[in-house]
């Protein structure tokens, strides 16, 4: 990654996926967490952060009150608080999992971006950089909020300055934190999908519909994607339009059916175009023109 | 066209083919990836163990062709999302804690603080300098004294009050006997404090340098008090068997800021983001000993100077510990790179 982008030729597309190839030469094609839902993750932790804080607390008042042994319960408080704010994070990303829990109901991880083991290091830089980004905004405003002070150019510039920290991941385009920077970490998406159910084989034993050329001819890969994402939505009104659509555009009568006739229109034109890639010619969308021709 | 037609042959996509020959071994995978993100390696079997990573490989390959061959996007995104998490599994998990924990009393501690000897010694100086500017200003004219301490830290200790005030604040016995809390909360509060200023390294060091000017002082400005009153040996006695490894501590996380903050303003001969990782992360380890350090440190100034109220005792354990923090960081020793070298 370079920090400043080259101002001529191009202009990537957004995107949050990153090529990552494995020492196998395989092209893994990461996908970054968004800043929202790294946000969210945040927020998650630092609720759950709070509340076990807040439990800790009363737990260890009454206890001290009913034993009157307060010093031992007051050392385990301040330990305790200590080890929440500065220990949540570091000792979570630092296990296994490679996550807090709020980045893994959210299905984050954070991971090197070299690809490498995830070092205490690396973990430690990337959250004791926190204290800039988070505390340090939450400071000034707290002490704003304390004092009311007059010096309202102080404040706007101390915001400011802090806020540089803050917004830092909506800045680069790697979604980067401060703490991510220093560290060489990124955060990705890790979900655990099922695998969805095969299209085709799903209707192996069902008579099917026959499909002329110049009807499969209409469209390439990217229709058929686009497809493909409609029958495994299974939304009744995308499914009438899409059918609707093709019918009128190959000329066929409607015959009821909808879902069934797209099924079949997809496990037709499926075959026909992976038969096209085996002998070299892909068709990426309907805008190109057929090889046939 | 598109009448029914009875038993006409499926067209058959690759797809389909390819499923019904792989997904036996792709649900495997899942499950013994599962099984170590729920749980960890140690809850497969032995044949699990050596089974991993050629299921893992053969999920890779599966990936590629079903990516040159296949037009099923939910393949494709499945065979992605496993071989990551596989991926990560295999190559991305850190050592074991205990594991983690010997390499870093061993090898990175020192090592990484050895690598800030530039910094360390740069803030050093700054420390030394701030400590002769505070001792100068309060020597020329005692009012500079309000000034430098804040109230709350004087508590008393200030210009105008006496010596049997002063000597009292050096070998009176804490209230109360909650040496225990006294301790806890120094070492708390000052760890933050540690963190914080090699946070604040990254905005090009000018808060961290700010904050150990200011930390000398503070540190000048009350030496000139106490020597002003002919308490001077004392006060360092009082100040030394704690402050010799909570100052140097103090030093290090300033020298640690210092490092990130200047990788990332002079990367040098590296791209500037590869800079500030080399520096961030070698910069971190050795924050986690300042924390240790302070933790000491809370122990000597909380427990330890209570209970020793003679100077020559706190002159011997204060100096007996920075001795062992020099001898263990700047000692030499083999190094492991040597080792892989000869080999």
């Amino acid at each position: 990654m370079r920090w400043r982008r080259k101002a001529r030729g191009p202009r990537a597309p957004k995107s949050l996926r990153r090529s990552f190839v494995t020492p196998e030469g395989v092209d893994l094609r990461l996908e970054l967490a968004s800043a929202g839902t790294r946000a969210s993750a945040f927020i998650l932790d630092m609720l759950i952060l709070l509340i076990s804080l807040i439990l800790a607390t009363v737990a260890i008042g009454l206890l001290g009150i009913a034993k009157a042994r307060g010093e031992l319960f007051m050392v385990l408080w301040l330990i305790g608080g200590f080890v929440l704010r500065n220990g949540w994070f570091i000792l979570f990303e630092m296990g296994g999992r490679g996550a807090t829990p709020g980045k893994r109901l959210l299905g984050l991880r954070v991971v090197a971006r070299d690809g490498g083991r995830l070092t205490g290091g690396a973990v430690i830089a990337r959250n004791a950089l926190r204290e800039i980004e988070v505390f340090l905004p939450l400071s000034f405003l707290a002490m704003q909020a304390a004092q009311d002070m007059a010096d309202g150019f102080l404040t706007i510039f101390a915001l400011a300055w802090t806020g540089i920290f803050l917004f830092f991941p909506l800045f680069n385009r790697d979604r980067l934190r401060v703490g991510d920077l220093l560290a060489g970490t990124w955060v990705v998406n890790n979900v655990r999908a099922k695998l969805g159910a095969d299209l085709v084989a799903a209707r192996a034993e069902q008579p099917r519909r026959i499909f002329t050329d110049a009807a499969l001819d209409l469209y390439g890969i990217y229709e058929l994607q686009t497809l493909e994402n409609v029958l495994r939505a299974g939304q009744e009104e995308a499914i009438v339009t899409v059918a609707a659509t093709i019918r009128r555009k190959a000329g066929l009568p409607d015959d009821g059916d909808d879902y069934a006739f797209l099924s079949d229109y997809y496990a037709a034109l499926c075959a026909r175009l992976e038969r096209g890639m085996l002998v070299g010619r892909r068709r990426e969308d309907k805008y190109t023109a057929t090889a046939r021709r | 066209m598109s009448a029914l037609v009875e038993g006409a042959a499926a067209p058959l996509v690759n797809a389909s083919r390819f499923r019904a020959a792989h997904e036996a071994e792709w649900d495997r995978l899942d499950q013994l990836v599962t099984r170590i993100e729920k749980r960890s390696v140690r809850a497969l079997s032995e044949d699990d163990i050596l089974a991993l990573p050629l299921l893992y490989r053969s999920a890779l390959s599966s990936l590629s062709v079903a990516r040159e061959t296949s037009l099923d996007r939910a393949l494709v995104t499945y065979l992605e999302q496993l071989c990551t998490r596989a991926y990560f599994q295999l190559y991305g998990v850190p050592d074991t804690a205990l594991r983690q924990l010997g390499g870093f009393l061993a090898r990175d501690w020192p090592s990484a603080v050895r690598s800030l000897w530039r910094e360390t010694l740069a803030c050093l100086i700054l420390t030394i300098a701030g400590a002769v500017a505070g001792w100068w200003l309060v020597a020329t004219d005692p009012s500079w004294y309000y000034s430098i301490i804040p109230d709350a830290m004087a508590s008393g200790r200030d210009p105008a009050a006496s010596v049997e005030t002063l000597r009292a604040t050096i070998y009176g016995k804490q209230e109360g006997g909650a040496l225990a809390t006294f301790a806890a909360y120094l070492f708390t509060h000052n760890s933050q404090v540690a963190i914080f200023a090699f946070a604040l390294g990254f905005a090009f060091t000018v808060p961290t340098v700010l904050l150990l000017v200011y930390n000398g002082l503070t540190l000048g400005a009350m030496l000139c008090l106490f020597a002003q009153k002919g308490l001077g040996l004392n006060f360092l006695g009082w100040l030394t068997i704690h402050g010799s490894t909570e100052m140097f501590a103090i030093i290090l996380a300033g020298a640690a800021g210092m490092k990130i903050g200047t990788a990332v303003a002079f990367p040098g001969r590296e791209a500037r983001t590869e800079a500030a990782v080399l520096a961030g992360r070698k910069a971190a380890v050795a924050m986690a000993g300042v924390v240790l350090m302070l933790m000491v440190a809370g122990l000597l100034e909380g427990i330890g100077r209570q209970t020793v109220q003679a100077d020559a005792m706190r002159y011997g354990i204060g100096l007996a510990a920075l001795a062992g923090w020099l001898a263990y960081y700047y000692l030499p020793r083999r190094r492991e790179g040597q080792d892989a070298l000869a080999a």
